[in-house]
């Protein structure tokens, strides 16, 4: 059972309406949001708490506690929410559209998460090539100073909330909460260490809370209709709506909001049109945008699409993009652009990952040729398992886990590609 | 780098117009007392747009960086790093159109290499980091640019052009080399995210229809 229109919170996500508020209230934005606020931020969080929302940009962190985390009493200092639209996760395309199609259900959240976490200002940070999603984004923002929706006594609700976007300039490292921080004060995207985490000292040295777009761009529904209707979806701890972004070979690539724990092979038919080919054309699926390790089609057989059972394959949800490769596929090659990605995003801040993504996609180049010793995949696995682990944040990590993910179910290619390679080259060696 | 092909005239000033003094001063207002170093990729931007203005190549040359930094009240060293650590500035002169293949994964899973191709047979250019004879077109190697449901994409200056193959990314540059600017977004009449052929969900919404 797929679910209902009634039960989709991003309900202009293909720009089939206009994004401008009129239509957007038609639609149910901005409806009741003072009375939300007059219930109070404790029952805000409980709220949230309850709904059991992890957070959308990849890492699932429950959402509510994460704002819980946020001083209760000020200290002098502001509080700030930064709204995470760096969206660069290679395959992750799912921020983009609320962004320039369902802008006020995301400004509306960050009100409410502003109201919750007790801060009176808030900047979405939007990665650099998303100019024409800015655009939009402004413009909506705009509209709601007009309205009295922003600024003073934001909706009527009594807290005061300013709302700011901030354009970025090309750096997937700026999607770590960290590094977003440093950019936006004007830095180099280079990540913090932690603690301390940004909660207590964050943007301009102030508590702040970094949440995903989608994050908080699911905030008002669930306040709205309740923790326990967003609750019904998925399997417990694996709460609530999603948006899944499908692509790569199959036959119609689509965004769709859908519920968590769907099984993978029902969201790719359902929404997608099916594998390119037909189900058995299936080579593998990356289930999680490019840092989630790939999962053969044995496992994507039955697999539902939701954080504990991703991860039991030792895989994750990540962003939920869904990257489909069939047969044909050189996978090997697949991977190695991924590589070459990571190598190129690497902030070059520490060592095992400047170095090693750099080594890495070096060796994946030769895995793809062949030109390699049987013996040098072994050292390729031994060499992430020393970089991931070993650094401020989490992009090696990333960069690592589609390499091991290839290793772990696809040896056996990477070691015919080697012994082609080698028939190739050294003819007379077998004998 | 300092090989002479690589070699590039820098400008020996430059000084805000009134369009970018305007821009300033509306970005200035969203950050806090003190805090105006936040403002130094939205200043790099007014350079890079004012550049092309003035110039019709996007660039930030040495001098913006200073004027950025006089304006800020920043060291000149914190804006070099900044304009060089970030991808989208441009530190020497682009085309007349800045070409940006995507060769990322999911779009290259998809074909960006004909869309490579169809670039090099059309626009002038070989290889990443040129610019073609005429000036009319540079052409960039860029990592994902978050619209993988409609991959391949080219990304024109600021525009994404999307679902692309070999002969819809050539009528895009002869397009552009008659001066037309075709409307951004998928090239073969998509709905932006939803599948080819039209939404099979969000049928049934308030003000669907109308």
């Amino acid at each position: 059972m797929a679910l209902a229109d009634k039960d989709r919170i991003f309900t202009n996500l293909y720009g089939a309406q206009s994004w401008g508020l009129e239509a957007a209230r038609k639609r149910g934005n901005w409806d009741g949001t003072a009375g939300i606020i007059a219930k109070g931020r404790d029952w805000v969080i409980e709220e949230m708490k309850n709904s059991g929302l992890r957070g959308r940009g990849g890492a699932g962190f429950p959402t509510g506690m994460k704002w819980s985390f946020m001083p209760k009493q000020s200290d002098g200092r502001p509080s700030y929410l930064v709204v995470n639209c760096d969206e660069s996760e290679p395959g992750t395309c799912k921020d983009r559209d609320i962004a320039r199609h369902d802008p006020h259900t995301l400004i509306e959240g960050c009100l409410l998460a502003g109201f919750g976490m007790g801060a009176h200002a808030g900047y979405i940070y939007i990665r650099g090539e998303f100019y024409n999603e800015g655009v939009t984004l402004q413009a909506a923002i705009d509209e709601a100073y007009e309205a009295g929706l922003l600024g003073k006594n934001a909706a009527g609700s009594g807290w005061d909330f300013d709302l700011y976007l901030h354009r970025g300039a090309g750096a997937y490292i700026c999607g770590e909460e960290t590094a977003l921080i440093e950019s936006l004060e004007g830095k180099k995207g280079m990540p913090r260490l932690k603690p301390p985490f940004p909660a207590a000292v964050g943007l301009y040295g102030c508590p702040t809370t970094v949440n995903n777009v989608e994050t908080i761009a699911v905030v008002p529904e669930i306040l709205r209709r309740g923790a326990t209707w967003f609750s019904s979806f998925g399997r417990p701890k694996n709460s609530g709506t999603k948006l899944f972004c499908i692509q790569g070979h199959v036959n119609k690539p689509c965004n769709v909001e859908e519920e968590m724990s769907i099984p993978m092979r029902e969201l790719i038919e359902r929404h997608a049109g099916g594998v390119r080919g037909g189900w058995d054309n299936l080579l593998c699926v990356i289930p999680g945008g490019s840092s989630t390790p790939l999962l053969p089609k044995a496992i994507c057989d039955d697999v539902l699409m939701d954080f504990d059972a991703l991860r039991e394959h030792k895989s994750g949800l990540g962003t939920a993009a869904v990257i489909v490769m069939d047969k044909s596929t050189d996978l090997i090659k697949a991977i190695a652009r991924l590589a070459a990605f990571y190598k190129h995003e690497s902030c070059g801040q520490c060592t095992p990952c400047r170095e090693g993504m750099g080594w890495q996609a070096r060796l994946m180049n030769r895995m793809v040729e062949g030109n390699a010793e049987i013996e040098e995949i072994d050292l390729l696995e031994n060499v992430t398992r020393r970089i991931e682990g070993h650094t401020i944040c989490a992009l090696a990590d990333g960069g690592v886990w589609p390499v091991q993910g290839l290793i772990r179910h696809f040896r056996p290619m990477m070691e015919d590609r080697i012994r082609q390679y080698k028939a190739r080259s050294l003819p007379m060696a077998a004998e | 780098m300092s090989k002479h092909h690589h070699h590039h005239e820098e400008p020996v000033s430059f000084a805000f117009d009134a369009e970018s003094e305007a821009q300033i001063a509306t970005i200035l207002k969203r950050y806090p007392e003190g805090k105006q170093a936040s403002a130094v990729i939205p200043l790099l931007y007014v350079v890079q747009k004012q550049m092309k203005r003035q110039t019709d190549s996007g660039w930030v040359p040495r001098v913006g960086m200073d004027a950025v930094a006089e304006r800020l009240e920043m060291p000149p060293i914190r804006v070099y790093e900044v304009a060089t650590f970030y991808f989208m500035f441009n530190t020497k002169p682009v085309g007349k159109y800045h070409l940006q293949v995507c060769g990322t994964t999911p779009c290259w899973l998809r074909g960006s290499d004909e869309v490579l191709r169809a670039c090099q047979d059309h626009a002038g250019v070989k290889h990443y980091g040129e610019t073609s004879e005429d000036g009319m077109f540079t052409m960039t190697e860029v990592e994902c640019l978050g619209a993988c449901v409609n991959a391949p994409i080219l990304q024109v200056d600021d525009d994404f052009y999307e679902d692309l193959d070999y002969d819809r990314t050539v009528k895009l540059l002869e397009a552009l080399r008659r001066g037309e600017r075709p409307a951004p977004g998928s090239s073969i009449g998509r709905l932006n995210s939803a599948p080819e052929g039209g939404p099979l969900v969000l049928t049934d919404v308030p003000g669907a229809g109308e």
